[in-house]
């Protein structure tokens, strides 16, 4: 039989996707052992009893200096920002999309700019936010906004553009106003796009978080895996960046969740 | 009377003629099917009836009035395809057509009159067999499904004229000579007028009143548009009379 006629089972399946990751923590621990019986007190590569005992400081101890759980209060702070700067960038570019999408003025208007303005690299001006908004809160969470919205606003306008023609014609001999094209027609439709297209913006929003948190920040877990690395401690840096990792999955996880629970017919449509 | 009147009406894309010198008066209450070969301009002749497109020359006219330069409720449509909203439920896009009509700002009915509109939505699935399938959506339906669909959405709105894209071209067999009752049954209960234009020469005849051919003359010539060959009256037929009841 042909390679590409022929499917793993459901045992070797699971069994397949396990592989890569029992076969990266197995090299990780083995280089670790082996840089561990040259040197005990190695700090690159820590064992897992090491990153236990880090994690056990981290987020199971009171901080000395302020009664804090650290882990809890960087996942916080960091959460905190991630969700405001995505809620803005979403309703920002969900307006920006819709409308834009369906009045060809403003296609005429914003088009041109917008796909000008997303160009921008967004770290590059994370200085101007820095001196404009301080280094505070909102220079973080602007920075995550102007780093997605615009991808998820053209995004949205490409989607918007791209619904058969006949659906938007057919609406109108039913006897609908702009308006109503938008309420019940258009934004609908749109809904379970957005949510695709947060999911994209998921990891770049990480990136401008992190960068963000790693040049000015109190807390935050960017911050703190910047600060202990002036010590080494890969014995915190690694948890905390599969803890990130874990919390970028179930986002995305928790979006893929919602979008086939409250828009049943999309994923049936797209299949047509 | 006539309902539609098409004068002098010329198509032009970038110097070639689709269509040329066309003049045809649409009675009220026929059936007129437009047949032709692929290319030959009866897609583009739907187009301009819908207002998806503006004639570079002549005028059209629906009830004496000139056309509205957008579609507009007077004149339904249903196409070959994505003609009913995948997001919506069955009955939801039964309804959409009173909703749109009775809700200005939301669009949306709610409380008893929400309750009235679904009544009158259910009715009319009833009546073209939809029924049992109003809680689904779209694409769990078959293609005969959909069209039915379709055809109860656009009937809805009570258009003044249905036009029909091909409509029935993607279905087998079997379900096609289904919808072609359905299709006659509704035309005969509402009286009204309908156009459609199909590349199926005896779905043409089975269904219409009359039928017009649109032909280039010679379809290698960009400055030689389509024009009318033939415009054939139908006698409509003892069979399909039973078949329709």
């Amino acid at each position: 039989m042909r390679l590409i006629n022929r499917h793993p089972g459901r045992l070797s399946g699971r069994a397949l996707a396990a592989a890569p990751f029992i076969a990266m923590v197995a090299l990780y621990l083995i280089a670790s052992a082996v840089r561990h019986a040259a040197n005990p007190a190695d700090k690159l590569l820590p064992g897992i009893s090491q990153m236990a005992a880090a994690m056990n400081i981290m987020a199971f101890t009171q901080d000395m200096a302020t009664g804090d759980y650290l882990m809890l209060t960087d996942t916080l702070a960091s959460l905190q920002r991630l969700l405001e700067g995505l809620a803005i960038s979403v309703g920002i570019s969900f307006v920006i999309g819709i409308s834009v999408g369906m009045i060809p003025y403003l296609r005429r208007l914003f088009v041109p700019f917008i796909s000008a303005f997303s160009m921008v690299p967004p770290l590059a001006i994370l200085p101007i936010l820095f001196i404009i908004a301080g280094i505070g809160e909102a220079a973080k969470v602007t920075l995550i906004v102007i780093g997605t919205a615009p991808f998820i606003a053209r995004d949205l306008i490409m989607r918007v553009e791209e619904m058969p023609k006949a659906q938007l014609i057919k609406v109108q001999t039913l006897g609908a106003s702009s308006w109503q094209i938008g309420l019940r027609v258009v934004v609908p439709q749109m809904l379970p796009r957005l949510i695709d297209s947060l999911r994209l913006s998921l990891g770049p929003a990480w990136i401008y978080l992190i960068s963000a948190e790693a040049i000015a920040a109190q807390d935050g877990l960017g911050y703190r895996i910047f600060l202990v690395r002036r010590y080494f401690a890969m014995d915190i840096i690694i948890p905390y960046v599969i803890w990130i990792t874990l919390l970028a999955f179930l986002f995305d996880f928790g979006l893929r969740r919602l979008q086939r629970l409250v828009f049943p017919w999309f994923a049936e449509a797209k299949a047509q | 009377m006539s309902t539609i009147e098409i004068k002098d009406v010329w198509q032009i894309y970038n110097g070639r003629v689709v269509l040329e010198k066309l003049n045809l008066n649409i009675e009220e209450g026929s059936f007129v099917s437009i047949v032709g070969p692929s290319g030959c301009g009866k897609t583009t002749l739907l187009r301009m009836l819908m207002s998806e497109e503006i004639p570079s020359k002549g005028r059209i006219t629906l009830d004496g009035a000139p056309l509205s330069r957008e579609p507009t409720q007077e004149r339904g449509v249903v196409f070959q395809r994505y003609s009913v909203f995948p997001h919506l439920t069955v009955l939801g896009n039964v309804l959409l057509p009173l909703e749109l009509k009775e809700s200005r700002w939301l669009g949306k009915l709610l409380g008893p009159r929400r309750y009235d509109a679904k009544a009158e939505a259910r009715q009319m699935l009833e009546h073209v067999g939809l029924h049992g399938a109003r809680e689904q959506y779209p694409a769990q339906l078959s293609g005969g499904m959909q069209q039915r669909l379709a055809l109860a959405q656009a009937l809805m709105a009570k258009p003044r004229v249905l036009l029909l894209d091909e409509p029935f071209s993607a279905l087998d067999p079997g379900t096609r000579a289904d919808i072609h009752v359905l299709t006659k049954r509704l035309w005969e209960e509402t009286h009204m007028t309908i156009v459609m234009v199909t590349h199926d020469i005896s779905e043409a005849f089975r269904l219409g009143t009359r039928v017009i051919v649109l032909e280039r003359p010679t379809p290698d010539n960009p400055a030689k548009g389509a024009r009318i060959t033939h415009d054939i009256p139908v006698r409509p037929r003892a069979k399909d009379k039973k078949g329709a009841a």
